[in-house]
């Protein structure tokens, strides 16, 4: 076995661009595991790749890209000359209570620069970084000729497949493209037919979230002969105000509009759009790369065990710079060391049969929460949250030195986690599995079901 | 009572003013708004929060520090000034480490870490911007209410007395008001003329009428001010320093720890300071330290602090001790006064045959069969000042007219009831001048804000019952 150390796996480095670590000889061996990827036939060494965004505009940001490590990048949207032209300014944040980001709105569109170049650019980076994933998004008017035209064009620069942005929420739908496409099954499946009639490489169709079910949509890229989906893409969002000017951010001006929200905020939504596709018999065998709020490697590894075969990051890579990719491999690789994963595709999709429907849950399944009382600090969280919004399942008590005491009910405990969640203190509301002797039962054949079939 | 002017062997420390100056600016620098954003995320926002409980004025910790957070600055500090209207020098010179802070939820567990309270109170008191005094008065209810004191206790009570809608006269001895936060808290604790500004702020409801020059007991008598105000609070402080008892404690150079403090914060300029080379200090309260670390500072080449007793049992807290070494301050422990050399001064002072200070005899000592006695070792430590900060007395001539007289004492102290009643009708008592009181700033505090409850609940019983 090959012991693969942080920049081992860009052996195919072009001279003279390698990273001051290999270029020094300073090899640290972190994890053997292989973290190479063969996604819908593209191949990559590793499953990090830049979604389409403003990381991957052009040449310069994606050689840099590449000379951090990650595995492939989806070129920033390419369309019709003329080329889109952007407002000032572009960006706005949702903030945590640290003022760390959580989540991240823009209102860029696709690339401002014109076709001829990026072309140019895009065969010259994928020449000099063969072993990389190189992808090319798309978005041009819903007509089979734009395609028809631009497509040849793509495949010419030797990239390894497209990505058809039908997601972009802001501006390109108001011009008949992005979400507008996205949000109908039938144009996906279309533009997915013409993709796949005129061009030989792999077609990934990017899936909006802006839709009621993102299923319709994959069944749809399916039906049109997709090789595969990404998703998510961005989210309608406006992050927040000044309620001075009385007008939203980013500010244009004295206007703003909605943009597209990112992000490790949008990273629920994403996991649960990723596994409906991934356990939806039509879409089972549809390869997915997994974009929405990837920050670190347990977030990647997340989407690969719900059934993503790369992932897509942008806003974790825009908040931290290209080195956040190290962060990302070596925890994975390490990871999958501890677990005994040798490749990717050994723990991939391996959440997916256990996520289910609400009605498949065993109904005799019991937990209830213990406070470790060695470890309780007595903020009381615990209390105010069950006792105003929850079950009045934890007892205030006085302690003898005037501090107070948390106890839990457990005749009146659900077991719904609020108590585990509010604690500030880790592991000491712990929720534990009571015996309840009963086997399981699911809602279909619960007595109490009033739809019960008898 | 003690002089207040230095001892005349003393000299200036021959530093330059901006050098001292900068020893004097704030001990713990203020937050920044980063910095404060960050501090107030820390904060659990507890129910049933400890911290409240361990607040002698009972401030809504968390509610202020979520309002920061919240950058709803003005109404963190409505919040604390709600439950403490000096909220601002307590943010200072609050012992918040056996307070608040030490009860802080997050010193619990792996953490060991408060949320820093005092700092985050004083970023809301610096940066809210009221457009008008945060508090409003009730509707005249056309009484007048003596209060005696202009310190944390007394102002205390005739903010919250100006709110109720009563009027108030504030008779205070010194020049200015604010007591010991004027005059008696350590310079680098409360700095530039922040103590006065606070005063400002606080009588910016109205209401409140300060005369100054007027001491009880002397230009002032209790029997008169009960007879012209509807109700007397007495604020008093503690104007006698505790005597060490040994010959020769009016040799120049021995003073009052307090008496030396009032000189250095009212000083202009601190290179005109004179200061020991060479001072010992007796005692190990805050006060013990203050002195200490101030006479560092201002250029005591030595500083030692003596007390009888072992570190656990100094009322310092162990935070204050650290300061004390920190500006390296020499604290020695089991060891009592015994003596104090004497010499005549011939090379200073121009008054003459001044006897001054030149050392100080110790014994030490330890505890047996609970009794502190004598080892036998003895031992010197050369000084050219000494300053007592052993406890300081009421002085009882402020009680001397027929009318205070009556007033039944706990101790030296004035006996009060759980509502700050005195034995005299119509007449409250709180702060340093009650039996009860902490030696401590935020406890003035609620004594004077209990009192004006307590006064306006009884005022208001009689408007019911006539």
């Amino acid at each position: 076995m090959t012991i693969h150390t942080p920049l081992n796996d860009d052996n195919a480095r072009p001279a003279g661009a390698g990273s001051s670590a290999e270029a020094s000889g300073d090899h640290v061996a972190s994890y053997k595991a292989d973290l190479s990827v063969n996604f819908a036939g593209i191949r990559a060494p590793n499953p990090f790749w830049l979604a389409s965004a403003p990381p991957t505009d052009k040449a310069y940001n994606v050689v840099r890209a590449f000379e951090a490590g990650w595995g492939g990048v989806v070129w920033k949207t390419l369309g019709e000359d003329p080329a889109a032209v952007n407002v000032s300014s572009r960006y706005s944040a949702h903030y945590g209570p640290n003022g760390e980001v959580s989540g991240f709105n823009n209102i860029e569109l696709i690339t401002d620069r014109s076709l001829e170049i990026n072309l140019r650019e895009i065969t010259q980076v994928k020449k000099d970084w063969p072993d990389r994933a190189l992808i090319v998004s798309l978005m041009v008017p819903c007509e089979e000729e734009a395609w028809k035209t631009i497509l040849p064009q793509v495949e010419a620069t030797g990239c390894d497949g497209i990505e058809l942005n039908f997601g972009c929420p802001h501006g390109m739908p108001e011009r008949g493209m992005g979400a507008a496409v996205g949000q109908v099954p039938e144009y996906v499946e279309q533009v997915t037919r013409w993709c796949k009639t005129y061009s030989s490489l792999p077609v990934i169709v990017k899936l909006t979230p802006n839709i009621t079910d993102v299923r319709e949509p994959a069944k749809a890229a399916w039906r049109g002969g997709a090789d595969a989906v990404s998703l998510i893409n961005t989210i309608n969002s406006i992050t927040h105000l000044d309620l001075d000017r009385m007008v939203a951010h980013p500010i244009v001006g004295d206007r703003s509009t909605h943009g597209g929200y990112c992000g490790s905020a949008v990273k629920p939504i994403a996991l649960n759009m990723v596994a409906e596709i991934a356990r939806t018999p039509e879409t089972a065998n549809l390869p997915i790369s997994g974009i929405g709020g990837i920050s670190n490697w347990e977030d990647a590894a997340e989407f690969i065990a719900l059934g993503a075969g790369s992932v897509q990051v942008c806003t974790a890579a825009m908040l931290h710079g290209f080195r956040i990719v190290e962060e990302m491999k070596d925890g994975l690789g390490r990871w999958m060391d501890s677990k005994g994963y040798q490749r990717i595709d050994e723990f991939s999709r391996a959440a997916v049969p256990n996520t289910t429907d609400w009605k498949q849950l065993d109904m005799n399944y019991q937990v209830i929460a213990r406070i470790d009382q060695d470890k309780c600090i007595g903020c009381g969280r615990c209390y105010i949250a069950c006792e105003d919004t929850s079950h009045q399942a934890i007892m205030h008590l006085a302690k003898d030195n005037g501090t107070a005491r948390y106890e839990v009910k457990d005749a009146d405990c659900v077991g719904c986690n609020l108590c585990e969640i509010t604690c500030p203190v880790e592991d000491c509301i712990t929720m534990e599995v009571q015996d309840t002797g009963k086997p399981y039962m699911n809602w279909m054949e619960d007595p109490r079901n009033p739809h019960r079939a008898a | 009572m003690t002089t207040s002017s230095t001892p005349s062997h003393w000299a200036p420390s021959g530093l330059a003013e901006e050098a001292l100056s900068a020893r004097f600016t704030d001990l713990h620098p203020a937050l920044s708004k980063r910095q404060a954003f960050i501090e107030s995320s820390r904060c659990l926002y507890c129910y049933d929060a400890p911290c409240i409980k361990a607040c002698p004025t009972s401030i809504d910790i968390p509610t202020f520090i979520r309002r920061i957070h919240d950058d709803n600055l003005e109404g963190a500090a409505s919040e604390i000034l709600d439950a403490n209207i000096l909220g601002g020098s307590c943010a200072r010179v609050c012992p918040t480490e056996i307070l608040c802070e030490q009860s802080c939820v997050r010193n619990q567990g792996d953490e060991c870490q408060p949320v820093l309270i005092g700092l985050l109170q004083r970023h809301a008191l610096d940066n809210a911007q009221f457009e008008a005094h945060p508090f409003t008065r009730g509707a005249s209810t056309g009484r007048r209410i003596a209060v005696v004191g202009a310190g944390p206790a007394g102002l205390s009570c005739a903010h919250r007395l100006a709110r109720f809608g009563h009027d108030v006269v504030i008779f205070e001895a010194e020049e200015k008001a604010g007591g010991l936060n004027e005059y008696g808290i350590a310079r680098y604790k409360l700095t530039d003329d922040f103590a006065a500004r606070e005063v400002e702020f606080l009588l910016e409801i109205g209401g409140i009428e300060i005369r100054h020059g007027q001491r009880l007991g002397d230009n002032l008598a209790l029997a008169s001010l009960t007879r012209e105000f509807d109700s007397v609070f007495l604020g008093l402080g503690l104007g006698t320093s505790h005597a060490l008892g040994l010959t020769g404690e009016d040799a120049s150079g021995l003073m009052a720890a307090t008496d030396f403090i009032k000189v250095l914060r009212q000083s202009g300029e601190l290179n005109a300071l004179a200061v020991p080379r060479h001072a010992v200090v007796i005692g190990a309260g805050n006060t013990a330290i203050d002195i200490a670390v101030q006479a560092r500072r201002l250029g005591a080449q030595t500083v030692d602090l003596v007390y009888r007793r072992g570190e656990e049992q100094m009322s310092a807290t162990h935070h204050e001790q650290e300061i004390a070494r920190a500006n390296g301050v020499m604290i020695h422990t089991w060891a009592r006064p015994l003596a104090l050399d004497v010499a005549n001064d011939s090379g200073r002072s121009e008054e003459g045959d001044d006897a001054a200070l030149s050392a100080m005899q110790f014994a030490r000592t330890r505890v047996e069969d609970g009794r502190l006695v004598d080892t036998g070792e003895t031992f010197t430590l050369a000084c050219d000042g000494v300053f007592t900060a052993i406890g300081q007395g009421f002085d009882d001539a402020s009680l001397s007219d027929a009318h205070a007289a009556g007033l039944v004492r706990e101790g030296a102290k004035i006996e009060v009831d759980e509502m700050l009643r005195t034995s005299l009708p119509g007449v409250y008592a709180g702060g340093d001048c009650i039996a009860r009181g902490q030696d401590l700033t935020v406890q003035a505090v609620a004594h004077g804000k209990l009192a004006a409850e307590a006064i306006h609940h009884d005022l208001m019983l009689k408007v019911e019952a006539a």
